[in-house]
């Protein structure tokens, strides 16, 4: 799991171009949206193409975002669940 | 026949407002080749970097510009975002105008086509099909005016231009048009172009009075203005 979160991390950085972040900058359990990161609505479609891009999963329900994108360990568990 | 009269009414229409009241250029700030010139004099010189994008992010540390979504700018926008940045730091038009009547008229020769060609080849290959929607946002050059505005909270009358080259009867007799016409205060203008590791910004201000720093605003004096900082 921390192994996940940490390469998760360093996907997100260089998908979302958050330069000058390094990945123990981020807080696992942190809010991606919002006073966390900062991420925008734009930046949460990236995130959806990072989820299908890199680990095969598609969000069938646009709704369930919200709590899959919470954190980073959010983001790790649904991998983790979801991996094909 | 048609081309015929519209060049008569753009002539006539040069002519009615040129006859109106002067405005100036009462700022000016250039990018281009390394360099970044105000108001004519160099301010910024860095010619070690390999690619514009390094030069522009080391022209962002420079000036202690301390805007996180410039990182996630395309370069187009990057280019104008800088230019701009320093040119209202030079020159606070939005200090001294209503931010909705501050006009935003730029114009380039290569739109999009940097950030185009990227998401194009992001879509080329429907086997491994992902094109990005951060990449996709900046496919349309008038974004550099929307991050401009943005920053400086301007809701005036904006405009995006594609020219071969820069255009300064063109510029000169529309802006003049829009303050002469009270459809703007003040107007940010120029060039700012991105194509292939080539660029070039030229950001000006129009005001209808200056203190300091002011040339008349006049297709002659533009143009004169814009060959000195090429």
């Amino acid at each position: 799991m921390e192994e996940l979160m940490d390469k998760l991390k360093g996907e997100i950085i260089l998908q979302l171009n958050l330069e000058g972040l390094k990945n123990e900058d981020i807080d696992s359990d942190a809010t991606l949206f919002g006073e966390g990161l900062g991420l925008d609505s734009i930046d949460a479609l990236e995130l959806i193409v990072l989820l299908e891009k890199n680990y095969g999963i598609k969000i069938s329900n646009p709704a369930d975002g919200k709590k899959i994108f919470q954190s980073i360990r959010t983001m790790a568990e649904f991998i983790n669940e979801n991996k094909k | 026949m048609a081309d015929v009269m519209l060049q008569f009414y753009f002539r006539k229409w040069k002519q009615q407002i040129n006859m109106s009241n002067s405005n100036y250029i009462t700022s000016v700030c250039s990018v281009k080749n390394g360099n970044i010139s105000i108001n004519n004099k160099i301010d910024f010189t860095n010619t070690e970097n390999s690619s514009a994008v390094d030069f522009l992010k080391s022209a962002y540390s420079h000036y202690q510009l301390n805007y996180p979504k410039f990182y996630k700018m395309d370069s187009l926008c990057k280019l104008a975002f800088i230019t701009s940045e320093i040119l209202l730091k030079t020159n606070r038009i939005t200090e001294k105008y209503n931010q909705e009547d501050i006009a935003i008229i730029i114009a380039n020769s290569a739109s999009s086509l940097e950030i185009d060609t990227e998401h194009q080849k992001a879509i080329s290959n429907k086997e491994n099909y992902f094109p990005s929607p951060a990449v996709f946002v900046y496919t349309l050059p008038n974004i550099l005016i929307g991050e401009i505005a943005i920053r400086n909270k301007i809701k005036g009358e904006n405009t995006f231009f594609i020219f071969d080259k820069f255009d300064a009867d063109f510029m000169s007799t529309y802006i003049n048009s829009l303050l002469n016409r009270n459809k703007a205060t003040s107007c940010i203008a120029g060039w700012v172009d991105f194509y292939e590791n080539n660029y070039e910004a030229f950001l000006y201000t129009v005001e209808s009075q200056h203190e300091g720093f002011g040339i008349e605003h006049t297709n002659e004096q533009l143009n004169k203005l814009y060959t000195n900082n090429a």
